[in-house]
């Protein structure tokens, strides 16, 4: 797949726009799904997913074609995802509610900022309740859990993307994990 | 009950990365046989795992890559023009014939002379690039004017050709055979080969024809 992806990049870099698409296609599920793990809102992570493949395509040559695609651009979705978790302000969506989705959102931001009561959390579906419980992870785990456990990747390939050496993200991810625990202790 | 071994904690997330010696394993399953409080810790860590790698998987929205390709900025004309000839080369062949001819044409008719050039009849004036026909006059002969204005206010025994110019006919003018303004078939055929130019090749913008002097 990347033998391809090298390809459509080539014929970007010389100017043929359309060959992008193809690039979109293979990368956007993954994309999409790591904004919105990161940010629990489905209309952010549309925006922020949006952003980050206009980002690789103006920054293209920029990209060392000897390293991994998609490593570069997990980094270019997980930074614009992190400063939008710090810029956050809770009223830019608690008022508007985004169709199509199942109270999720609504959970997921608010309980970034106060834990919702335990009655509440065990009403909640295991879906939901996934999210909320990445969402209340500290922001410098989020990501490194949301790589290693939705995305599957592996450690030296999480490293890369948040260019942290190895035992750094070793450690974020073992943090991260017992947040978890704790915050799960009565699953 | 004494304390447990400070790395046992550690052990366990080796273990959860996938990272963990033989020999650490083995001391991490040995203290866990006898410790509840850690096989606990250790039983939390791994259903919070367990519990995250269920959460199902999430698509992109519908018509999302067609988003990101409209708003991607304007590609450069170079691109499109070398895509769109390499889709269609037969066309891209007659369109490139078509404006060549037509540029051909266009600086042929345009810029041949550039000067003005008048047929010799005694009687005709020539102010700057204007010609004269003289109320009163009479030219005999065709009348040939290029790249200049025609003033006719007398009388003109033959045809009147103006080429790239322009021609004015006073009430007195008289004019005994043809008159033709080769500019204006010639605009017309420029404006056809632009129109066909641009109706197949839409990215390539022909010379204007507006240059041509008034």
């Amino acid at each position: 797949m990347e033998d391809i992806v090298k390809k459509r990049i080539k014929q970007v870099l010389k100017g043929d726009q359309s060959a992008f698409e193809e690039i979109v296609s293979l990368y956007q599920n993954r994309l999409y799904q790591v904004c919105y793990r990161m940010l629990g809102n489905r209309h952010e992570a549309e925006d922020i997913a949006q952003e980050a493949f206009i980002r690789a395509y103006i920054n293209l040559h920029t990209f060392d074609q000897k390293r991994k695609f998609s490593t570069w651009l997990y980094r270019i979705a997980t930074n614009l995802c992190i400063d939008r978790i710090r810029k956050k302000k809770p009223d830019t969506f608690l008022d508007a509610p985004v169709p199509g989705t199942d109270g999720l959102d609504h959970y997921s931001s608010l309980a970034h900022d106060a834990p919702l009561p335990e009655e509440e959390v065990e009403k909640m579906e295991q879906q939901e309740r996934v999210q909320y419980e990445i969402s209340r992870l500290p922001d410098k785990y989020r990501s490194a859990i949301v790589l290693r456990y939705i995305e599957e990747l592996p450690l030296q390939e999480i490293s890369e993307i948040l260019e942290l050496p190895l035992g750094t993200v070793k450690t974020r991810i073992h943090r991260g994990r017992e947040a978890l625990r704790k915050q799960m202790k009565k699953l | 009950m004494k304390p447990c071994p400070e790395e046992i904690v550690q052990y366990m997330h080796d273990y959860l990365d996938g990272e963990i010696t033989r020999r650490d394993e083995q001391i991490l399953k040995e203290h866990l046989e006898k410790c509840p409080d850690c096989q606990e810790h250790m039983d939390q860590l791994s259903r919070s795992v367990a519990f995250l790698s269920s959460a199902s998987h999430i698509e992109a929205p519908e018509g999302f890559s067609s988003r990101i390709m409209a708003s991607l900025p304007k590609e450069r004309q170079s691109a499109g023009l070398r895509r769109w000839f390499g889709r269609h080369p037969m066309l891209a062949a007659v369109a490139m014939f078509m404006l060549l001819a037509g540029i051909t044409l266009f600086s042929n008719f345009n810029t041949s002379d550039g000067q003005l050039a008048v047929s010799t009849q005694p009687n005709l004036v020539i102010e700057g690039n204007k010609v004269i026909v003289p109320e009163g006059e009479k030219v005999e002969g065709d009348l040939f004017v290029r790249n200049g204005e025609l003033h006719i206010e007398g009388e003109v025994e033959g045809d009147v050709t103006v080429i790239n110019g322009s021609k004015y006919m006073a009430s007195t003018a008289v004019v005994s055979g043809r008159i033709e303004e080769i500019d204006r078939a010639f605009e017309w055929l420029w404006y056809t080969i632009k129109s066909g130019i641009k109706d197949g090749l839409s990215v390539f913008e022909g010379p204007d024809a507006g240059d041509e002097e008034e």
